[in-house]
């Protein structure tokens, strides 16, 4: 299999604080990869370094081949339209209306014919159970009509790659499979290489073709679906069962922290 | 991509070879238009088509509407099994007529 992406030896602070370390990844052609993690485990920061929005430390992140740390502005614009990104809160444009905010990419990357560019963005709505809503402001959408249209935004181009934050956070179950299994479908029909960040076991059971688990910065283990839930490793299994951690505390650091000392 | 366009039994047949995408789509849509504009009944081969994306199907929409505010006959045929793919993505398998060859088309023509 082709890697789309492929992180090596990715290294990342925020200020002195080590965030990612040494993490290595690679999705293939048409795989869809689940990071999952729980609070503070670095995935929000790993998906920040493979949009190519923070640079590293050290390390490398190429996808498509073409090595986003190394590139230059014209390089990432040419490779943006090849990404497609569908941010947890929507990120929409609160003025435009729905299918404005679905052809902005067409707008920016495109010189197709305005007819054919509304006739591309119609469509990723109706792909996205929106159609004929078009017209509407965000603000008169549900939560998960402003993910829908948000996806709809994020493969409007037809991208190779195609990011997606936390799909079924805050959504009903319902319409949260619903969203499990138009990812399926893109991965299926478009042959969309897919990395989904999301902390929803079921979710992420039933769409990953691998799961790569993080914690604490680095990588637990990345594996089949199967493989993940037959992990003998404590802190996966303590992720999938719910279970808090059980960690040493270190009375001295423990108490330098309380006290500011 | 390329294309050809030929005329057989009262079709226009537009064949689209190679993939559709947004660099040659725009191409696409203009021969299809052209033969509607020349009032002809058009149909749009699509056997050796290896990919279309969003802006191609788009052209078959807009081909599509075009033909019925004309009252000219539309479809596809010969329809790849990685352009039906994306067809049904949006349903749209349930919208165009879509025939295996161009017998069968002319068969349901009656």
């Amino acid at each position: 299999m082709t890697a789309a992406i492929e992180v090596r030896d990715l290294v990342t602070h925020y200020g002195s604080r080590l965030i990612l370390d040494h993490v290595a990844l690679e999705v293939g052609s048409g795989e869809i990869m689940v990071i999952m993690g729980g609070s503070g485990s670095g995935k929000s920061t790993l998906l920040r370094h493979l949009l190519g929005l923070n640079r590293p430390t050290s390390g490398s992140i190429k996808l498509l081949g073409q090595d986003i740390t190394t590139a230059s502005a014209a390089e990432m614009h040419a490779l943006r339209r090849n990404m497609g990104v569908s941010f947890q809160g929507g990120a929409l444009f609160g003025s435009m209306s729905v299918l404005e905010n679905v052809m902005l990419p067409l707008r920016e990357h495109t010189e197709l014919d305005e007819q054919t560019m509304a006739i591309m963005a119609r469509m990723k709505l109706e792909v996205v159970s929106l159609g004929g809503l078009g017209h509407l402001l965000p603000s008169q959408l549900s939560g998960g009509m402003i993910k829908r249209a948000a996806l709809a935004r994020a493969i409007v181009m037809d991208p190779k790659l195609l990011f997606f934050d936390e799909p079924s956070a805050g959504l009903d179950p319902v319409v949260s499979a619903e969203l499990d299994e138009l990812i399926l479908k893109l991965r299926d029909s478009m042959r969309m290489s897919i990395v989904v960040v999301t902390h929803e076991l079921d979710s992420a059971f039933k769409i990953a073709d691998r799961i790569t688990v993080l914690d604490h910065g680095r990588i637990l283990l990345t594996g089949t679906v199967a493989e993940v839930r037959n992990s003998s490793n404590q802190r996966v299994q303590d992720l999938l069962n719910r279970r808090p951690r059980q960690e040493e505390i270190d009375a001295d650091a423990y108490l330098r922290r309380l006290t500011g000392g | 991509m390329s294309y050809q366009v030929q005329q057989e039994s009262g079709y226009a047949i537009v064949c689209l070879s190679g993939d559709v995408d947004l660099s040659c789509s725009p191409e696409a849509r203009k021969t299809i238009l052209a033969s509607l504009s020349r009032g002809q009944h058009t149909l749009v081969d699509l056997s050796a088509v290896s990919y279309i994306d969003s802006s191609g199907v788009a052209s078959l929409v807009e081909g599509f509407q075009t033909a019925r505010r004309k009252s000219l006959r539309f479809g596809l045929i010969g329809v790849s099994a990685a352009a039906l793919g994306v067809l049904e993505l949006a349903r749209l398998d349930k919208v165009f007529p879509i025939h295996a060859t161009l017998a069968a088309r002319l068969e349901a023509d009656g």
